[in-house]
């Protein structure tokens, strides 16, 4: 397998801000690699870097080979690019748009037809609309094509899914699945969780640093400490009761359940909580659960934050 | 094969489709010209006049008479004073007060020097230099006319009389739309292309479609290029239209040749397209591009010496007009228009308006590259 993207130590400032620091990882051919973090993290900068639209302050990448610095004429060739916001023109139709891009990468949109078909298949009825007044799900759909009309060796996709209703959602992945087996790399961000699910591997970034990549199956085995689900009528003063015991790392309310964590010291659990039921919540349950991304990536994010603050505390 | 005409075939897509640009490209030419042309008239008609005519005899009868058939005058109101003829002009109601001493026609028959009393309404300073103008005039054909009775009674030596009579190069009639069509119509090229392309730029940065081309092979110069052939069409188009109305509806013709005009059009265009880019380049919005094109808009037309003549502007705004293409172009188009003037005449101006477009040119793509 050979090396799509590989990234060596980026860092970016803006002024005062630090948006990436010491950025480093790789993506293989035909691997779907997500990017997940809260807005600012820096993901649209490692983008906007990796697509030649900015330089780096520091260290070196290579897209396809080629140097991101060198070379991005011939990167820009042969990656294909969704922003964060919609950026065609939306006073020209859909298949304006699409032959567009498709003429000034040289190419036709029957030549490479086979990468969009299952994609401007749903899209053909509306070939005459303009692009500006399609749906948000046929918008990214249409993006999609454009990114791919010249065939790109890797694909790079700025939060594609923001504000698509949930089928439009499972139809993009579908498709992302389709073109990694055509050896498109893919580099994705995406805020949604389950999304991140669908990637071979994620990396958590948060105030521009890799928190952890992995595959993301084995992303809740960093997890430190046991989840425990845990319900109650009176959810408000089991939280506070759960906060204030001395085992419990941290404590939120998730769907109709609480998440507490319980630390990895603590043996036994049962007993904290049938004590518990005794005195206060006489319909308490719970359950062991497995730590989801989203559990991962919120325990990462606090653990780096308490860095960051104690950090602080000691420059005082 | 490069992608330049498929970025203009995309630019001509999208100005054909846009529903406000498309139709005004066509109706702002005639409607500006049409209008403007016959509201930029300086020639002012029926001025009304307040008589006060303490003589009331045959002579300030026919003095009267005289304003009132010379057609720019209407004496319609008679006051017994002049303090009741000022309330009018208080009133807005007369533009020029004529009072007629009395004893008017017993001087005049004894040839004793005699006034006549002109109060002008300057609220408008044209308006009133104008009348004034005229009434000088009808005065002195009245002189003319009506010499002194004594003289021919008596046989005495006519003095010797020099008399004027004027004739109007290049515009005979002196009308004043052959004078300033050809001007409006240096002003509509300019406007159309400057605001088309100070916005160009910026939309495509606006709506962020600028991020998807920039990760595209297109060049630089590809994007620049594309961006204003479409509007170099356009200004070309506008001039070509605005040429064809001043005939039809004005009977202007091109004197000069339309090859040399339609050519030094071309160089004017490039250079003004250079100045849009810049600002483009320069702002943040579309909204921004607008003031700072209306800004430079203003300031060129009011120097450009269309309405006004630009030969008696303090030493300090000439120094500054130097700088002003749009005079440049105002006085070539007249000049070829109505002069017919040749090549050699106009050659300076060919070499100053080549110097712009090449600097306002390369100022905007340095400009585009360091903010891109």
């Amino acid at each position: 397998m050979q090396t799509a993207i590989s990234i060596n130590n980026i860092s970016k400032h803006y002024g005062e801000i630090q948006a990436l620091k010491n950025i480093g990882f790789e993506v293989e051919e035909g691997e779907i690699f997500g990017l997940i973090g809260p807005d600012g993290a820096g993901k649209s900068s490692l983008f906007r870097i990796l697509t030649t639209l900015i330089l780096a302050d520091e260290g070196e990448a290579e897209v396809a080979g080629l140097d991101v610095k060198k070379d991005y004429m011939t990167i820009r060739q042969r990656i294909g690019y969704m922003p964060g916001k919609f950026s065609l023109y939306q006073d020209l139709t859909v298949q304006e748009n699409l032959n567009f891009f498709a003429t000034i990468f040289k190419t036709s949109i029957q030549e490479n037809y086979h990468l969009i078909k299952d994609i401007y298949v749903q899209l053909e009825p509306f070939k005459k609309r303009p692009a500006g007044k399609l749906s948000g799900g046929m918008k990214q759909k249409l993006a999609l094509c454009c990114a791919l009309i010249h065939k790109p060796e890797v694909l790079f996709l700025d939060e594609p899914t923001t504000g698509v209703d949930p089928v439009s959602r499972k139809e993009f992945w579908q498709m992302l699945k389709k073109l990694k087996q055509e050896g498109i790399a893919i580099l994705v961000s995406t805020p949604y969780m389950d999304e991140a699910a669908l990637c071979d591997r994620i990396a958590l970034i948060q105030k521009g640093e890799i928190l952890k990549i992995a595959p993301p199956e084995n992303i809740n085995q960093v997890y430190k400490g046991r989840l425990i689900s845990v319900k109650s009528k009176k959810t408000y003063e089991l939280i506070q009761a759960l906060r204030a015991l001395p085992q419990v790392a941290s404590c939120y309310a998730f769907g109709e359940f609480l998440n507490a964590t319980f630390k990895t010291d603590v043996q036994a659990i049962d007993p904290i909580l049938n004590e518990l039921k005794q005195k206060h919540f006489a319909d308490l349950e719970w359950h062991q659960t497995q730590p989801g991304i989203e559990n991962v990536f919120m325990q990462l994010l606090s653990q780096s934050q308490a860095d960051d603050s104690s950090i602080k505390a000691q420059k005082r | 094969m490069s992608a330049l005409p498929y970025i203009i075939r995309k630019e001509f897509q999208q100005i054909f489709r846009n529903k406000v640009m498309l139709p005004l490209l066509f109706v702002m030419p005639v409607v500006q010209l049409v209008v403007l042309s016959f509201a930029a008239d300086f020639e002012f008609k029926n001025l009304n006049v307040s008589v006060v005519d303490h003589d009331k005899s045959t002579a300030s009868r026919l003095l009267i008479s005289q304003f009132s058939s010379s057609g720019y005058f209407k004496t319609e109101q008679f006051f017994n004073s002049s303090q009741q003829a000022l309330v009018e002009v208080e009133k807005g109601n007369t533009d020029m007060i004529l009072v007629v001493p009395k004893d008017f026609e017993k001087d005049r028959k004894t040839a004793k020097p005699t006034q006549v009393q002109l109060l002008i309404n300057a609220v408008n300073n044209q308006k009133a230099g104008i009348a004034s103008n005229y009434a000088q005039q009808v005065l002195n054909i009245y002189n003319k006319r009506n010499m002194p009775q004594f003289a021919s009674s008596t046989n005495a030596v006519m003095p010797l009389q020099v008399t004027f009579s004027e004739g109007y190069w290049y515009n005979p009639t002196l009308d004043y739309k052959t004078f300033m069509v050809p001007g409006i119509l240096a002003v509509l090229v300019t406007m159309l292309t400057a605001f088309l392309s100070s916005i160009n730029i910026i939309r495509e940065k606006e709506l962020g479609t600028i991020e998807q081309l920039n990760v595209t092979p297109i060049s630089k110069f590809e994007f620049i290029v594309g961006k204003q052939v479409p509007f170099f069409i356009i200004g070309m188009f506008i001039l070509g239209i605005g040429l064809t109305l001043a005939r039809l509806i004005f009977g202007i013709h091109i004197i000069g040749s339309p090859v040399l005009l339609f050519a030094y059009c071309a160089i004017y265009v490039v250079a003004i397209l250079g100045l849009g880019m810049l600002v483009s380049t320069l702002t943040e919005t579309q909204q921004q591009a607008m003031f700072v094109t209306w800004f430079f808009m203003v300031v060129f037309i009011l120097l450009s010496g269309l309405f006004t003549p630009i030969d008696s502007i303090p030493l300090w705004a000439k120094a500054i007009n130097v700088a002003n293409p749009m005079k440049y172009f105002v006085e070539v188009m007249r000049m070829v228009m109505l002069k017919g003037s040749g090549f050699s005449a106009i050659s300076t101006h060919f070499g100053v308006m080549a110097l712009f477009a090449v600097a306002f040119n390369s100022l905007a793509v340095l400009s585009y590259k360091k903010t891109n």
